[in-house]
């Protein structure tokens, strides 16, 4: 299949045309023409590659009631990405090259996004014992990305011996850090607004102590770490530390951590209820300024589904978690623009890609994702018009859940058409059947 | 005001016009007939959650006192102990045409949701919820300091009051603060670290970890009960060292101002932070609080239920009612 988009510009620099020819980028220039090749009027959009997430949780297997990787996959497509890591928290829990596997074949079968299954570190999450790690990397899932989130890898020694176990297969575990004892029964962000609220509080400390002693041992074993869902100014700056003194470490950060604040707690609304939970409007500061100088190396959805049930309920018994996957670009467009209207840096559409794709795959070793829109590119594309706002409508989401926290604003940016190795999987704002 | 959900949402004018209307009303009570007919035909629920039988039935005898009906619903033995959610519970008592909702629940925030969340269209009124507010018991608070120290009149201004205990995990202490401060009183939280929120710094007042420097100062001494799993999570050693450091004895009472009382929400534990002769003694409010308790709760359904919708000028002629209401019968 070859396809044409004309008038596009890559990383919304020069004006060309990119023919996409059995998957792969085959030209790039302008006035390019290909008979047979469908023609994509890409007129005023830019071009960037395909997003690439590494926190999805897809909920299959076990809660297909709450999403599918079906559905979840649509969702992905809509909003820009061409491939997804699938967090091992499903039930059974993916612990195994069986479940891996089985997520991967799911991926495959939808074929709307390179679903990338992420291998539970320890049995069933549990924090005691080691899953298989080799036998999920060596599955046909090829699992690259360790992670037991959802719990913390808090047990020291366990958590030593994974990020030495992985180096076998350039592994890398990814770590939910989250002191469990100072986390009991936690709420929301421990500070001003929980001693108001009555909510049990979340305190940075519990974060930002696991990021300092994983550090500490990723450098000690000379082992990659991954930091999930970066959410304090603490954890940012130790992060900071880290990489200064030469740790193999990198951490990403949600778009709901980059525009949302602890203050819409007060509704009680638990759909603002996530973990780690929504901050203080300086974490959130802390956090923008990290993405942009590369402490916080990319942009992760956490797109955690959850049902209507599971929310529309009481604050403390509500399931922690947000949709991300389909605003995920609208969320950080609006967090940067708040960031230069601070004072901040602009970020160029080039920076949002490295965030957004290029690094994500080169952390999850994704060969063919991630890369730049150059002639011999695998052609995963994403085209975003980014002249529109448009409202978040809950009801118009393509996940089989609709707990997104963004109801009713407008935020800026629309993913026009995604392209997954050469095959246009969304078009005119569509997922294409 | 629709609801009633949290003593922070009370400006001065609103905290006022329940006390100067409770005062009314606590009239009723020194009567034979005990009874007023503003609330006949109206549905009351107390939905409580979590057992408070004292909060439970002084707001059974305060709906009473103005003729509703009340329906107890309880979640022990009902239907939510066998899994229902909140929200069908709510849509239940909807479809029984509940006029107004009391609501004793054990989630932080459960009365705004209901009020928030569409599934009821009446009056929720929070009467505790988790450890976030429980502003019925700031207002008799408050009604009794006023009683006590300002012959019924007027706000709270100056006046020092010590709230003392486990302010952590107190809803009456976040209401007190609340509330407290809106009517002119300074208070200061008295508590080991380990009971003082992180956040405190931002509430207004002050605190202290030393109870015996607060004293000499205090118009009011407020005690909370201390539970002893408190203990056991490692928040202060020992109840004796509790008791030691900042339970209310004869010896720290006397240290006191003559004229200042001693208070407690109940239910008290004798013993540990306060002592039996000075929760028996002329100085304490105890059993006082509880009778204003349903003054003030009567006051609150009859504003929300029988009353205006509060304006300024409403307010005015909804005193005015009630003070006519009472003189009439």
């Amino acid at each position: 299949m070859n396809t044409l988009f004309t008038g596009v510009r890559p990383y919304d620099e020069d004006g060309a045309d990119i023919l996409v020819e059995d998957g792969v980028i085959t030209e790039i220039g302008s006035r390019l023409s290909k008979s047979g090749a469908e023609v994509v009027d890409g007129d005023g959009l830019i071009a960037l590659p395909g997003f690439v997430d590494l926190h999805t949780h897809l909920r299959e297997p076990g809660r297909e009631d709450a999403e599918t990787v079906e559905t979840g996959s649509r969702a992905a497509a809509l909003g820009g990405f061409t491939a997804v890591h699938a967090m091992a928290n499903t039930e059974p829990v993916a612990d195994t090259a069986g479940v891996v596997e089985q997520v991967w074949r799911l991926g495959k079968v939808s074929g709307l996004v390179d679903v990338i299954p992420v291998g539970a570190i320890t049995i069933g999450l549990a924090g005691l014992h080691l899953a298989e790690l080799g036998a999920m990397a060596d599955s046909a899932a090829h699992v690259r990305v360790f992670s037991d989130d959802g719990n913390c890898l808090s047990d020291a020694v366990l958590m030593r011996r994974a990020l030495e176990y992985v180096k076998a297969f350039d592994g890398v575990v990814a770590q939910h850090a989250q002191e469990p004892r100072l986390t009991e029964g936690a709420q929301m962000n421990e500070g001003e607004r929980s001693a108001v609220l009555g909510l049990r509080g979340w305190p940075a400390v519990a974060e930002e102590a696991i990021i300092a002693r994983d550090v500490l041992l990723a450098q000690h074993v000379g082992s990659r770490l991954h930091v999930c869902h970066v959410s304090t100014a603490g954890a940012v700056e130790i992060i900071r530390w880290a990489k200064s003194r030469g740790a193999d470490v990198t951490a990403e950060v949600t778009p709901h951590h980059l525009l949302l604040t602890d203050d819409l707690a007060e509704t009680y609304d638990p759909i603002f209820k996530v973990n780690p939970p929504l901050r203080t409007t300086a974490d959130v500061a802390a956090l923008r300024a990290g993405l942009a100088d590369g402490t916080i190396d990319v942009v992760a959805t956490d797109h955690a589904p959850h049902t209507e049930e599971a929310k529309d309920c009481e604050w403390d018994v509500a399931s922690p978690g947000m949709l991300g996957l389909q605003s995920a670009l609208s969320v950080v467009l609006q967090a940067l623009l708040e960031l230069e209207e601070a004072g901040g840096p602009r970020l160029t559409w080039r920076e949002i890609a490295e965030r957004m794709s290029t690094r994500p795959a080169r952390i999850g070793r994704l060969a063919d994702q991630g890369r730049h829109l150059a002639i011999g590119s695998p052609a995963n594309i994403t085209l975003v018009d980014p002249s529109v706002r448009l409202e978040v409508d809950r009801t118009a989401l393509a996940s089989r859940s609709r707990n997104t926290p963004y109801a009713g604003r407008t935020l800026p940016g629309r993913i026009v058409a995604t392209v997954l190795h050469g095959v246009p999987t969304v078009l005119d704002g569509k997922v294409r059947a | 005001m629709k609801h009633l959900l949290s003593a922070d949402q009370l400006d001065r004018d609103d905290a006022l016009l329940i006390l100067d209307a409770a005062e009314s009303l606590a009239r009723i009570s020194d009567r034979p007939v005990k009874k007023l007919p503003t609330l006949r035909g109206r549905t009351v629920v107390n939905l409580f959650f979590e057992d408070s039988t004292r909060t439970r039935i002084s707001f059974e005898a305060a709906a009473k006192r103005l003729s509703a009906d009340v329906i107890n619903f309880s979640a022990k033995g009902s239907s939510v102990s066998k899994g229902e959610s909140l929200k069908d519970t709510a849509m239940t008592l909807e479809a029984m045409g509940a006029d107004a909702v009391v609501v004793r629940h054990g989630s932080s925030g459960a009365p705004h949701r209901l009020a928030t969340s569409g599934w009821i269209s009446g009056h929720v009124v929070n009467a505790g919820d988790g450890t976030h507010e429980h502003p019925t018991q700031a207002l008799l608070d408050a009604f009794t300091m006023r009683r006590r120290l300002c012959r019924s009149e007027g706000d709270l201004a100056g006046k020092r009051v010590v709230i003392v205990g486990d302010v952590l995990h107190s809803r009456v202490a976040r209401s007190n603060v609340s509330l407290l401060h809106t009517l002119g009183a300074q208070v200061t939280l008295v508590a080991p670290p380990t009971l003082l929120p992180v956040g405190v710094e931002c509430w207004p007042g002050e605190t202290s970890y030393h109870l015996d420097e607060v004293l000499p100062d205090a118009d009011v001494v407020m005690m909370l009960r201390v539970q002893a799993e408190r203990m056991n999570a490692s928040y202060f050693p020992t109840t004796r060292e509790y008791t030691r450091r900042y339970g209310l004895d004869a010896a720290r009472v006397a240290m006191m101002p003559p004229h200042a009382i001693v208070m407690h929400p109940g239910p008290m534990i004798r013993g540990v932070e306060i002592s039996p002769e000075v929760a028996d003694s002329a100085r304490s409010t105890i059993v006082e609080q509880v009778a204003n308790g349903v003054s003030v709760r009567m006051a609150v359904l009859y504003l929300l239920l029988g009353g205006a919708e509060a304006g300024a000028s409403e307010a005015l002629a909804t005193r005015r009612a009630v003070t006519e209401e009472v003189a009439r019968r």
